[in-house]
């Protein structure tokens, strides 16, 4: 992989910010120039949509998952307070009711 | 002879000091400029051995040439950037030749002009959140009241319990810096968090988001990234760079 240090960005001329700064990585260029900015058709036709999915995704994106699932921590992909599945929460809350209404219910003997 | 093209680096308006002289842009090429009514496009040309459909498609696969044609798009796209308010393009945006260029800076002109105007003065900072989940999280003895493997699976149960703790609270964290650097920038973007192996840190990354800020509060935008500094998350930041992330031309316009 090419290192992704020498791509620093330019600091701007009469710029003193205070704050510290780290360089860049390629990851971080990358995900600009592939995601991000103007995107227009050119002439010669590239799938980026093939080459998001396969370049991006498969090596970048999918290595991160794979990376956290073999370190054991893949629980949030069904934690809907993380995914913001809120169809998910919806149903599972529909479920708690429908029990609660039926345990109620049940508790009844007058 | 091989046949070239046109390949676009970034749209700016037209200022009678651009000099670009010398300028080198993705293999090699020089840097030049197509002007049209008031915009000015950052063009170089290509070989289409390189830059034509089907070598494009082998080489994007190459993360080695990838990362190189990135770099020398980037460079050119900073370069710019340094001089006047600039609209990057996507990498391997490559039309047949400079009147097609001349063709879109026509068509698109306004909506290149909104979102040049929108940038203005405006530049992008890179904030990211790290959080350390290999630390151990509080170990709590608690008393055993069964056996040892009672005990095992009560402590297995509980550094579970500390780990997905962890993770929410870092997580809920993330939420709130991103809205207290999103209140004192003009826009937000949060990008998919980077692998580990890209991202070079071991820890994982909670928040990575660009932020598009007026130059006149770049120093409350910079306080506000170190106030935030060290408390259980470690924040790293980048930029400024071209505003990348607030250049969608294809939502604003349609064209």
């Amino acid at each position: 992989m090419t290192d992704g240090s020498r791509y620093v960005p330019a600091v701007r001329p009469g710029s003193q910010p205070a704050a510290r700064r780290e360089p860049a990585n390629l990851g971080d260029i990358l995900e600009r120039v592939l995601d991000r900015g103007v995107v227009i058709a050119g002439d010669i036709r590239v799938n980026l949509l093939d080459i998001e999915l396969l370049t991006i995704k498969l090596r970048l994106v999918i290595a991160s998952v794979d990376t956290a699932k073999e370190m054991g921590i893949d629980w949030w992909e069904h934690d809907p307070w993380l995914t913001g599945d809120s169809k998910a929460l919806q149903d599972e809350n529909r479920r708690l009711r429908a029990r609660l209404d039926a345990l109620e219910s049940g508790d009844r003997h007058d | 002879m091989t046949d070239t093209a046109t390949y676009l680096y970034a749209v700016t308006r037209s200022e009678p000091s651009d000099e670009i002289e010398g300028l080198r842009g993705v293999a090699g090429t020089e840097v030049r400029t197509i002007a049209c009514e008031d915009l000015l496009a950052y063009v170089s040309t290509v070989s289409l051995d390189d830059f034509g459909a089907e070598p494009l498609r082998r080489s994007m696969e190459d993360l080695d040439w990838l990362g190189e044609t990135a770099g020398a798009h980037h460079h050119v796209v900073e370069e710019v950037a340094d001089r006047t308010p600039v609209a990057p393009v996507r990498l391997v945006t490559v039309y047949r030749g400079d009147d097609q260029v001349k063709a879109l800076l026509r068509d698109r002109h306004d909506d290149f002009v909104d979102v040049l105007s929108n940038v203005t003065g405006r530049r992008e900072w890179g904030v990211k959140a790290y959080v350390d989940l290999s630390a151990p999280g509080p170990t709590q003895t608690a008393p055993s009241l069964g056996g040892p493997g009672t005990a095992y699976l009560k402590r297995r149960q509980a550094g579970l319990r500390s780990r997905e703790d962890a993770w929410r609270q870092a997580a809920a964290h993330a939420e709130r810096l991103h809205e207290t650097l999103s209140s004192v920038a003009v826009a937000s973007h949060r990008h998919r968090a980077q692998d580990p192996e890209l991202s070079g840190r071991k820890e994982a990354m909670l928040l990575n988001g660009a932020y598009l800020v007026e130059s006149s509060r770049d120093d409350e935008f910079l306080k506000t990234v170190d106030d935030l500094r060290d408390r259980g998350v470690e924040i790293e930041l980048t930029g400024p760079w071209a505003p990348y992330s607030f250049t969608d031309l294809e939502v604003r316009g349609d064209g």
